[in-house]
Parts: structure tokens; C-alpha cells; sequence
């Protein structure tokens, strides 16, 4: 059995974050990815953050990415990779499982923080289990992480900043995209990202959506339709598009599974993405020793996810007297406003309406 | 018939808070910021050693330009994450205007080239020579390409197409 402070599920921006924080306190922290390396999507994410100097704005995610881990090594957090925690028993026990040693163990941890992150949402339509048809998430770690094409000619589903962002990220790795469809009668992510699409001929296609993905082994021909206020398909409106890769980009839901098991409260919040774990302000769940930061908390993006984090891993130290609560008030207070500042206008109020309610629903 | 999304006209940007007035605009290189909505992000304003651009608190505000403090030096156009930041001389010469676009694709052109210039919607609106090409540290792989184009296109061209 290994033993440890605090333990953390999930190496992405929330969950280094909370490594950081937690590590700066003199707590034992022990942080579990099953990849190959720790970092989640910032590795993949070659673009420029939005935000302030204080989110990093203008740094790529991947050099983010690097000083997050840089930083986490430094203070001593143990970062165990191809780890995956499958489960949380009595006592806040952790399963783990070593996926190269195909071995199990067993995790005492004082304090658990879950940030798993999130998983990309299906959209099923007539070929879409074809090879071919991915998550834009997965065309995305195929090109940035791992170098690949994930095809010649690509149709994107959604237009919210995923869709956009990895779209234009397929036209820097030479790919061409045909078209981006989107069923919804506006664009729903940024008009900046958009915009570089326009710029570059890329056609959006509002109200529209993918009918069938047609191809013998794998995708080759696409057929989009247009949809009616109902989001009804409208027969006679079909094209058909010569693609071999169809990206779905349709948003994505908290991956809580192990919140669940460890029986965690939940509520249903739609503009945080469906079923979140119930947390208070400290990122605290309905199971004292079980914190939650980041998109698994409720769907934002990196920026925010690593505020949360940090919150997290404030908490769960001072829970345990490594900080005294003056100086993690004053932490704290710093990394709320910070969360704040990117939980407003149009894009951010309903999120930071729908986190205030959260928070005081209580656990 | 597919509902295509098309970028709004000139006139729709240049009533933005980030949008350089027209007499401005006649008297040299000027930041032309093209941001819309209120998202949350300010490098152009932490970019900018000249001070021209403010957006404040909160972190959401447009960007507003001074465009009498702006000296068009293209620091902007590299920072800003969205992409929305040009640069436009329409002294330049008598004929051409002389424009500065983000660009991250490969290959880069080359000084001299001819390239096709193109409009918000990526229509082909012309051509243009490539005068320049600026990326240094502080750009971090976002080069600033610099296109000589007819002074008419001056305020439409948004990319370029290498032939």
C-alpha cells in the first residue's frame, strides 16, 4: 500500500495545478496519469491562450504544458504515468492499475483529488462507426501528439471552439477541410477562431448537419443536410462532400465515473456539459476527503481548469495543516478573482452563474 | 442551398472600438483590430509598448485603439491569440498599400513573391508582393507577413494564397 498526503487523479492542467499547489505546502502529493506523459490536452494545444498574463495568455498550450510539469518536478510531486485509478473503495482506499505491468495496487491517501477532465460527446448518424469518423479531440492527438494525417479531406461537426481550434490546426498540418457544418442556426464558439477559417475559404455551413457517412471499408463520401428551426432534417437538401474523415466536435461531458463509485453527490447542470459532482468553493465534495478541479467539475476550458486546481490543491493542503487558513484564504482569494476575470461576457456569464449556483446548493 | 456563413463588411469593423478612424488611417501604419466579441483576453493591450491599446478591466472589454499613439509597428498583429490584429499603410507608396496579416501555415512565402490576396471570405481579390516577413522570440512562431497590394484592397485583404 502506498502512502501519501494527497493523492491526484489525472496529470492535465487541473490536476498539475493542484500538484503545484499542494506540493508548495509541504504535503506528500502523489499524481496518477495513465498516459505516457502527464500534461492532458495542453500537449496537443499548439495554439496561443486566451486570457490575461496571470492565465498565461498568448503562451501555447504546450509550453504551458512543459513549465506545469517542470514545476511540478521540481517541488517533488511523484508523478506515476500509465497509471490508472479504477476505483475507490472503503476508507478512501485508490485501486490502481499499472498498465505496462498489468499489475495492481493499492493507494492511502488522506486527501483525493479527482481530475479526470472530460470525454468527447457521440453523435450517431448512418456510417458513423466507420474508420474515418472520430472525435475532433482524436484527429487532434493524432496530428500534435503523434504526427499523424488523421485524413486527406475532412468534414468537422461543431462549431464551438473545439470544432474551430481543430479545424484550423487540420489546415496547418496540411490537411484540407471541406467544410464545417454546424446545426445549430450560429456559430457557437469564438468568430475570431471562425474567422481564420473564412479567411481561408473554408466553408461553415449553419444549420447543417452530417446525414450519412457512406465509403466501402472507411469514409469516402459524406452527405450533409440542412436542418429546419425543429433541427428536422429537410429531404432534398442533401450534398454529398468526397471526404475521408469525419471529425465530431459536438461538446463534451464531465468524466466522473470514479466521483460516482466513490459515491459522490451529483446534480444536473446542462451548461456545465450534464452530471457534475457537487462541490463547494473549495472544490470539496459531498465526500470529505474528495475533491474535484477542472472540466470534470463542469465543462470550461485549460485556463480555468488550472484556477480550479489550484483551488484544490490549496484546500486539500489546508485541510490538513500544511497552510493556515489566513494564508490559504488569501491564495484562494487570489484564484477565484483570477477565475473571475474568465467567467465573463457572453461566452463566460452562464458558466459562472451556473458554478454560483453549484456552490451555494452546498454538498 | 446550404446556409454559408459570410464574414461581415469593412463598414461593420470599422465601427469597432479597435477600428482606427479613416483620417487615420490615410496618414500611415495603423493597427487595424477586428475583435467583436467580449471574450475574455488582453495581450494586445500588454503587447503594445506604445500604450495604444486599452482594454481594461474587465479582461472582457474590446480592445480599444488610440490610434493617434499607434505607430503600426505590428507587435499586436503577432499577440493577439485570435488572430483578429492587422496592420495596414495606406501611404506606402502612391499606388500600394502596404498590409501585415498573422500567418502560421508552412512553407512561409518568400520576400518578393507574388501571392494571391484574399478577403475575409477567402475570395481571391487580387494579388500582392510579399514585402516582408517578420518573426522573432517575442512573436513565438506566429509570423507577420507583410503584402504590397493596389491601395483599393488595402482595407479588404485578410490572407494570402502562395501560388
Amino acid at each position: 500500500m502506498i502512502k501519501t498526503d494527497i493523492c491526484i487523479i489525472g496529470g492535465g492542467p487541473a490536476g498539475l495545478a493542484a500538484s503545484i499547489e499542494a506540493a508548495k505546502s509541504g504535503a506528500k502529493v502523489l499524481l496518477l496519469d495513465e498516459n505516457h506523459k502527464a500534461g492532458g490536452q495542453l500537449f496537443k494545444q499548439i495554439h496561443k491562450f486566451f486570457g490575461s498574463k496571470a492565465h498565461q495568455a498568448g503562451t501555447r498550450g504546450f509550453d504551458i504544458g512543459e513549465n506545469l510539469l517542470k514545476e511540478a518536478e521540481e517541488l517533488g510531486v511523484e508523478i506515476r504515468l500509465r497509471t490508472v485509478a479504477y476505483g475507490i473503495f472503503e476508507k478512501d482506499i485508490l485501486g490502481i492499475n499499472d498498465i505496462d505491468k498489468q499489475k495492481n495496487g493499492l493507494v492511502d491517501a488522506k486527501k483525493i483529488i479527482i481530475a479526470t477532465g472530460a470525454i468527447e460527446n457521440a453523435l450517431p448518424f448512418e456510417g458513423w462507426t466507420k474508420p474515418g469518423v472520430m472525435g475532433a479531440g482524436a484527429a487532434q492527438t493524432l496530428m500534435n501528439l503523434y504526427r499523424l494525417k488523421p485524413g486527406s479531406r475532412v468534414v468537422m461537426i461543431g462549431t464551438g471552439n473545439v470544432g474551430l481550434i481543430v479545424s484550423y490546426q487540420l489546415m496547418q498540418a496540411g490537411v484540407k477541410v471541406e467544410a464545417v457544418v454546424e446545426a445549430a442556426g450560429k456559430i457557437s464558439g469564438y468568430l475570431v477562431h471562425a474567422r481564420k477559417l473564412l479567411r481561408a475559404g473554408v466553408p461553415i455551413y449553419t444549420s447543417t448537419t452530417v446525414k450519412k457517412v457512406e465509403g466501402d471499408k472507411s469514409a469516402e463520401k459524406v452527405t450533409i443536410v440542412s436542418l429546419d428551426d425543429q433541427f428536422r432534417q429537410m429531404p432534398g437538401t442533401e450534398e454529398i462532400i468526397n471526404a475521408d474523415t469525419v471529425c465530431v466536435a459536438v461538446g463534451l461531458s464531465p468524466l466522473a465515473e470514479i466521483a460516482r463509485m466513490a459515491g459522490c453527490d451529483f446534480t444536473y447542470i446542462k451548461s456545465l456539459g450534464g452530471f457534475v459532482p457537487k462541490h463547494d468553493k473549495n472544490m470539496r465534495t459531498s465526500r470529505k476527503n474528495i475533491y474535484i478541479a477542472g472540466d470534470v467539475s463542469g465543462i470550461e476550458e485549460a485556463s480555468s481548469a488550472m484556477e480550479e486546481g489550484r483551488i484544490a490543491g490549496i484546500s486539500a493542503a489546508e485541510s490538513l495543516g500544511f497552510i493556515n487558513s489566513k494564508e490559504a484564504g488569501e491564495l484562494k482569494q487570489e484564484y477565484y478573482s483570477r477565475l473571475d476575470e474568465l467567467r465573463q461576457g457572453p461566452f463566460g456569464a452562464a458558466r459562472k452563474k451556473a458554478k454560483e449556483e453549484l456552490i451555494r446548493e452546498g454538498v | 442551398m446550404k446556409n454559408r456563413v459570410k464574414a461581415p463588411a469593412t463598414d461593420f469593423f470599422s465601427m469597432l472600438p479597435g477600428y482606427p478612424s479613416d483620417e487615420r488611417i490615410n496618414e500611415g501604419p495603423v493597427a487595424i483590430i477586428e475583435c467583436e466579441q467580449e471574450i475574455p483576453c488582453n495581450p494586445c493591450e500588454t503587447s503594445c509598448p506604445r500604450g495604444a491599446i486599452t482594454v481594461g478591466k474587465p479582461i472582457t472589454n474590446l480592445p480599444v485603439l488610440k490610434d493617434k499613439k499607434c505607430v503600426g509597428c505590428g507587435l499586436c498583429v503577432a499577440n493577439c491569440p485570435g488572430q483578429a490584429i492587422f496592420m495596414l499603410d495606406m501611404t506606402y507608396s502612391e499606388k500600394t498599400a502596404l498590409v501585415a496579416i498573422p500567418y502560421e501555415y508552412v512553407p512561409l512565402p518568400e520576400t518578393g513573391d507574388i501571392v494571391i490576396v484574399k478577403n475575409r471570405d477567402g475570395e481571391s481579390i487580387g494579388e500582392g508582393t510579399i514585402n516582408k516577413i517578420a518573426n522573432s522570440k517575442a512573436t513565438d512562431k506566429t509570423n507577420v507577413v507583410y503584402i504590397e497590394v493596389a491601395k483599393n484592397i488595402g482595407r479588404e485583404v485578410r490572407a494570402i494564397e502562395i501560388r
